[in-house]
């Protein structure tokens, strides 16, 4: 790896010195495009991100596709009931690697004010694995910006080799999550073990 | 704007035979309500409807309510024959006793509808309807009929208590999916057991979630 000072100089006199991984990285980050995916209050905050004052479409995410076959981003913003928790997995399995997910709001996390609901899922990371979390209820737009620009770090962390690197890049990695099934009772299985591995807690 | 009396009059006069009675509301609000008998609902519901002096056309709210089977204990005085010893020998002497006898009370299930006046800005007229059990006996007539907007809203009683109202051009559930099978607005309805991670547990939350983890160590030790 070349030295920033080195870097600097070098660019002074012209010559742009730079890493395939950056440049790739860089490329990725800054046009991640997001599905058109809103459940409930949250997309409401979420439209005004992409509205004039507070404009989403400067970070790269120019336009929300509808189809998830072509978005990068799937951004869960509202309560995810659990009539609807299948068809969300089932969206985001549609989705083309490299994919993430921004759980957006309380209800996306965990549940939210209505975690004792009858129909609500608490928090869609019990089936999908989620990149950035916001909180709120609803989150500010600014808030919704913090994450985006946190997801773009976090993708330019990503190696092109080794451990880490983003999934249409490793053979083994699989982005299909079993869908759940709507049971008599409940949705089977109440999570998905691998991907929500139930923290410890201590009383 | 008629009392609620008046309004019984009304329909009792329009609809010979209705079963009609006035649950009154103790509260400020004094919003009391008719409780009819389903029979003769649909007749009742359209009359409210089409009078020209209530002209009740628009249907705000249907919605339902669990009446749970109630335990009575009352105290009785029973007066009983005994036989007691009296001077030594063993005569029938009559006894007046206290008991508490326990009862219970069957419950039952029950639509509320809220009706108002567009046209003459006047309401609400609010009308019950109740079932006869809570198992098995759980019909009562569809007003979808009379007022459109019931269509969903009794959808949506049928979904989270369980009457099936007949004549219902489509009833089906509404909030949880068709496979679902409790009716959650229940009094004894349980929540299924999705209490693995509950960070600030307390209350009813703490009994479940402790609950879970009680099972599931009991799982993990049987395994």
């Amino acid at each position: 790896m070349v030295e920033d000072g080195l870097k600097i100089e070098l660019g002074k006199q012209g010559i742009f010195v730079t890493s395939i991984q950056e440049l790739y990285n860089w490329g990725r980050k800054n046009s991640i495009w997001p599905m058109q995916f809103g459940l409930a209050c949250c997309a409401i905050e979420m439209i005004a991100t992409t509205m004039a004052r507070y404009d989403l479409a400067r970070f790269g995410a120019e336009v929300f596709r509808p189809s998830p076959r072509q978005a990068d981003l799937m951004i869960i913003s509202g309560t995810v009931t659990k009539k609807m928790a299948p068809q969300v997995v089932r969206l985001y399995n549609q989705m083309a690697e490299p994919k993430y997910v921004i759980a957006m709001g309380a209800c996306a996390i965990s549940g939210g004010p209505f975690k004792q609901g009858y129909n609500v899922l608490k928090g869609i990371d019990r089936y999908i694995p989620v990149d950035v979390h916001i909180p709120g209820c609803p989150p500010r737009p600014e808030a919704l910006l913090h994450a985006f620009m946190t997801l773009q770090k976090k993708i330019d962390g990503q190696p092109l080799t080794g451990a880490g690197r983003p999934s249409h890049l490793d053979a083994e990695a699989s982005g299909i999550f079993p869908v759940p099934v709507q049971g008599e009772h409940d949705l089977e299985p109440t999570s998905n073990k691998g991907v929500w591995p139930v923290p410890i807690t201590i009383k | 704007m008629k009392t609620v009396e008046e309004i019984k009059a009304a329909i009792e006069a329009a609809v010979p035979g209705a079963g009609l009675e006035v649950v009154s509301n103790p509260s400020v609000s004094g919003q009391h309500s008719l409780l009819m008998e389903p029979r003769r609902a649909v007749e009742i519901a359209t009359f409210l409807r089409d009078d020209a002096g209530l002209a009740l056309d628009f249907l705000s709210n249907a919605t339902g309510v669990d009446w749970p089977d109630k335990e009575i204990s009352e105290k009785v005085k029973v007066t009983r024959t005994v036989m007691r010893p009296v001077d030594g020998v063993e005569t029938p002497v009559e006894e007046t006793v206290e008991e508490t006898r326990k009862r219970i009370v069957p419950g039952c299930l029950e639509a509320v509808y809220h009706l108002y006046s567009v046209e003459k800005k006047q309401g609400p007229v609010v009308i019950r309807m109740k079932t006869v059990n809570r198992s098995d006996q759980v019909q009562l007539p569809s007003l979808t009929s009379i007022w459109r907007s019931a269509e969903f809203q009794e959808r949506e009683i049928f979904d989270l208590f369980g009457i099936v109202f007949t004549g219902h051009p489509d009833l089906r559930r509404l909030l949880m999916w068709d496979e679902f099978k409790d009716h959650p607005m229940r009094r004894d309805y349980v929540e299924p057991d999705d209490f693995e991670y509950e960070p600030t547990a307390h209350d009813e939350v703490l009994k479940r979630a402790q609950e879970h983890r009680a099972k599931v160590q009991g799982l993990g030790a049987k395994s």
